[in-house]
């Protein structure tokens, strides 16, 4: 007997009356506008243009930001490459103290880091505050403990570093993509030009402060805004030896293509189009729990998100109604509210690129579900969303929604789940649910994905190796094997 | 009176002419298939069926295969020396080619062990970290030298678990076109490696836009080359590998794999 959505909704509001919770604002300093980190200081930028980053949440603008130009560029990579050789020939050790005092301070400033990268981004404060800062403060602890042993990293190798890195970061984890480029950049001997997501950069300008307590040598890191453009002449610039890019798969093309013949050092972290894949024996209430983390976390702006939810077909009518009434009580709204699950859409523009695929999936004929949620007035917003009927040629079965929309299809036989999960020119995650141990083992050893997740979905780790096959980009950031882009090899 | 051989090219286990009908005199005396664009898509196709059952060989039996291959070689060793041009240099090669072969069928169980993790993180999970094959390899051989330099870059693509189209140096396919007769003879599975001749020219940018291939070997290309490979090989985001092989190494095994991270949560 299916759940009727008004019914559902009347159980969640009845179970579910939560007071407003809001996280205290009153300890952020966000100031009217920021210059650019160059040189170990914040400087005033040779470009004159100037952009507003908002709060999507509310559309009321935080800051204003520079759009650095390729004078502002070149002052930021010459930086840079000044500082490579003291940096590169600093006792290992010390730079592994400066990491490590990076990472403290990140944890002692955690809250205020929570609370501008929700302000700025639209995350929920308690996955900023839970996940994001957590995580990156531990990448740095982790990569800080790697600075003086990396002789034991590389058999037989005598690692060395490579260079000035120019860095492109996405705007879905500001701070701890920040941090996934940056530890393992410096641990290695590297100096580095990042440049954080035109929607996102407040996180990393409150990072430059990090790195000025910290007293990390002038140059060592430099931090630019701006948008693409300024993101293509850093990759560009000449001097800038190793490009290291996280964003979609369209970029990171253009990037590949852009460098070719170079003899840049190139790692890119792209899109994926995960599957999620739940067998009739998979304990279902842990699996929806993994399928609402694996597409509704941050909104679904999440490259391994598990937007392909295969179910076994005999399962899926009861796994299908306890994933909508899990929906419907999901809470959508202010996402400086400690209760709150579903945040805001990052930007007008994703927001009217998922709106574009869900159209795009009712015209294609599949079935949409949307649990009723009040969506608030001002700021970008998306219900949690999901899709039944859907074919594989649909374009939101195949095309990466970056979104909290969920396409459901079903499968028969293990054989059939691992063609349809592989169905796709993505390969950077997979989720897999079952009770059975050997079924595990067999489904993640033929997933061609960078991730596998099984009982699980959505977790991260500085120890845990983190990257795509296919077109979900090449190269691992965390881990041991996050070193390895980051080294040249003697 | 010498009966001569017919030099084919080696698509799908099976010894093939150019379906092109066409044909070069790299030396001047014999006939060696010119390869097309559509021997490299049947060489492809022929290598992605392969694919699966190649990766999912236990690690022991592709070591087992390649030891075969070193076998077959050194077993026609005479022949191969012959080959090269003769002489000291010629033995020299000979020998570092089934010396490669060796080395890398050794491999083929340790390099998991050697690049593969168990990771500590941070909460109630087991994480471990395993090397796995990329997939379709297309290959680029160096014109000189010929045989070990071909060895040398299949054998490592062929040890991580990868199904190899190989392009022969243009200047000298023989060697290439006969080893294929080494490959035919060591239990490799159909598909798993193919040797295409022609002119590199004509065939170096459908391997660089083919869209099911997964990684492109351009350590022997030109920079020009490297250039232009690497700028179409963005089309499917495959990996460049540019690696030199002066010397073995495992690292240029892993340049043709992928590394996969599985957790799973601890509990009772």
């Amino acid at each position: 007997m299916a759940i009727t959505k008004k019914q559902s909704t009347a159980l969640a509001k009845q179970v579910f009356e939560y007071a407003p919770a809001p996280e205290a604002i009153d300890h952020i300093k966000i100031q009217p506008r920021y210059g650019l980190f160059v040189g170990g200081r914040m400087v005033a930028a040779h470009s004159k243009k100037r952009f507003p980053t908002i709060n999507p949440a509310t559309e009321d603008k935080l800051s204003e930001i520079v759009e650095a130009d390729e004078v502002d560029v070149d002052r930021a990579v010459t930086s840079a490459g000044k500082a490579f050789d003291s940096w590169a020939r600093l006792s290992p050790s010390r730079r592994a103290r400066y990491l490590f005092r990076i990472s403290r301070i990140i944890q002692e400033r955690s809250r205020e880091l929570a609370v501008v990268e929700t302000m700025d981004g639209g995350k929920p404060i308690k996955e900023s505050r839970d996940v994001d800062i957590p995580l990156a403060a531990a990448h740095f602890f982790y990569y800080a403990g790697w600075a003086d042993k990396l002789e034991w990293a590389f058999p037989n190798r005598k690692p060395s570093p490579i260079g000035v890195a120019g860095q492109v970061i996405p705007w879905n984890f500001p701070l701890l993509m920040l941090a996934w480029k940056i530890a393992p950049a410096l641990a290695a001997g590297n100096t580095v030009v990042l440049k954080p997501a035109e929607t996102t950069p407040l996180s990393a300008m409150v990072f430059a402060e990090i790195c000025m307590q910290a007293e990390l040598p002038p140059g060592v890191v430099n931090i630019i805004t701006g948008a693409g453009k300024t993101g293509s002449l850093l990759v560009s610039h000449p001097e800038v030896k190793k490009v290291a890019f996280t964003g979609s798969t369209e970029v990171g093309k253009h990037i590949q293509r852009a460098i070719a013949g170079s003899g840049k050092h190139l790692t890119l972290e792209l899109g994926g189009k995960a599957a999620n894949i739940v067998f009739e024996d998979a304990p279902l209430d842990q699996a929806v729990e993994g399928i609402v983390n694996g597409i509704y976390f941050n909104q679904g702006h999440v490259c391994c998100a598990g937007s392909r939810l295969l179910v076994q077909e005999s399962i899926a009518e009861p796994l299908l109604e306890k994933l909508k009434r899990r929906l419907s009580t999901l809470r959508l709204g202010n996402p400086l509210d400690k209760n709150t699950d579903i945040g805001a859409i990052n930007s007008r523009a994703q927001l009217e690129k998922i709106q574009g695929l869900v159209e795009s999936g009712i015209e294609e004929g599949a079935d949409l579900y949307q649990p009723e949620c009040d969506i608030p007035t001002r700021g970008f917003w998306f219900p949690p969303t999901l899709f039944t009927n859907v074919s594989q040629s649909y374009r939101i079965a195949r095309e990466e929604i970056f979104g909290p929309v969920l396409s459901v299809l079903t499968f028969r036989t293990p054989a059939e789940a691992v063609e349809k999960a592989n169905n796709t020119p993505y390969g950077l995650s997979a989720g897999i649910w079952t009770d059975k141990g050997s079924r595990i083992l067999w489904m993640a050893e033929r997933m061609r994905a960078g991730v596998v997740w099984a009982n699980t979905f959505n977790r991260f780790d500085p120890s845990s190796p983190f990257g795509g096959y296919k077109e979900s980009g090449y190269g691992r950031e965390g881990g041991l094997h996050g070193l390895l882009p980051y080294v040249e090899l003697n | 009176m010498e009966v001569r051989k017919t030099y084919k090219l080696f698509v799908n286990g099976e010894f093939v002419r150019s379906e092109s009908g066409r044909a070069y005199r790299p030396d001047g005396l014999v006939n060696v298939p010119r390869g097309s664009r559509k021997d490299l898509r049947d060489a492809v196709r022929a290598a992605r069926t392969a694919f699966s059952g190649w990766a999912g060989r236990t690690a022991m039996n592709r070591g087992q295969i390649l030891y075969r291959a070193a076998e077959m070689l050194d077993g026609r060793a005479a022949q191969f020396v012959e080959l090269l041009g003769g002489g000291a240099r010629a033995r020299r090669e000979l020998d570092q080619s089934v010396e490669t072969l060796v080395w890398y069928a050794g491999w083929t169980d340790k390099i998991g062990q050697v690049t593969g993790n168990v990771n500590p993180v941070a909460g109630p999970y087991f994480n471990f970290t395993i090397p796995e094959p990329t997939g379709v390899v297309a290959i680029v051989a160096p014109e000189e030298p010929a045989l070990v330099g071909l060895v040398r870059r299949v054998a490592p693509a062929l040890c991580g678990g990868n199904v190899v189209v190989a392009l022969a140096a243009e200047s000298h396919p023989l060697p290439a076109l006969t080893f294929a007769e080494i490959l035919a003879t060591s239990d490799f599975p159909a598909g798993v490696v193919n040797i295409v001749s022609g002119q590199r020219k004509e065939l170096l940018p459908w391997l660089a836009t083919h869209m099911d291939i997964n990684a492109i070997d351009v350590a022997a290309c030109t920079s020009d080359e490297m250039k232009t490979v690497e700028a179409a090989a963005a089309d499917n985001v495959k990996r460049v590998i540019k690696t030199r092989s002066e010397e073995h190494s495992p690292h240029l095994i892993t340049a043709f794999m992928e590394m996969k991270t599985v957790w799973h949560p601890i509990g009772v």
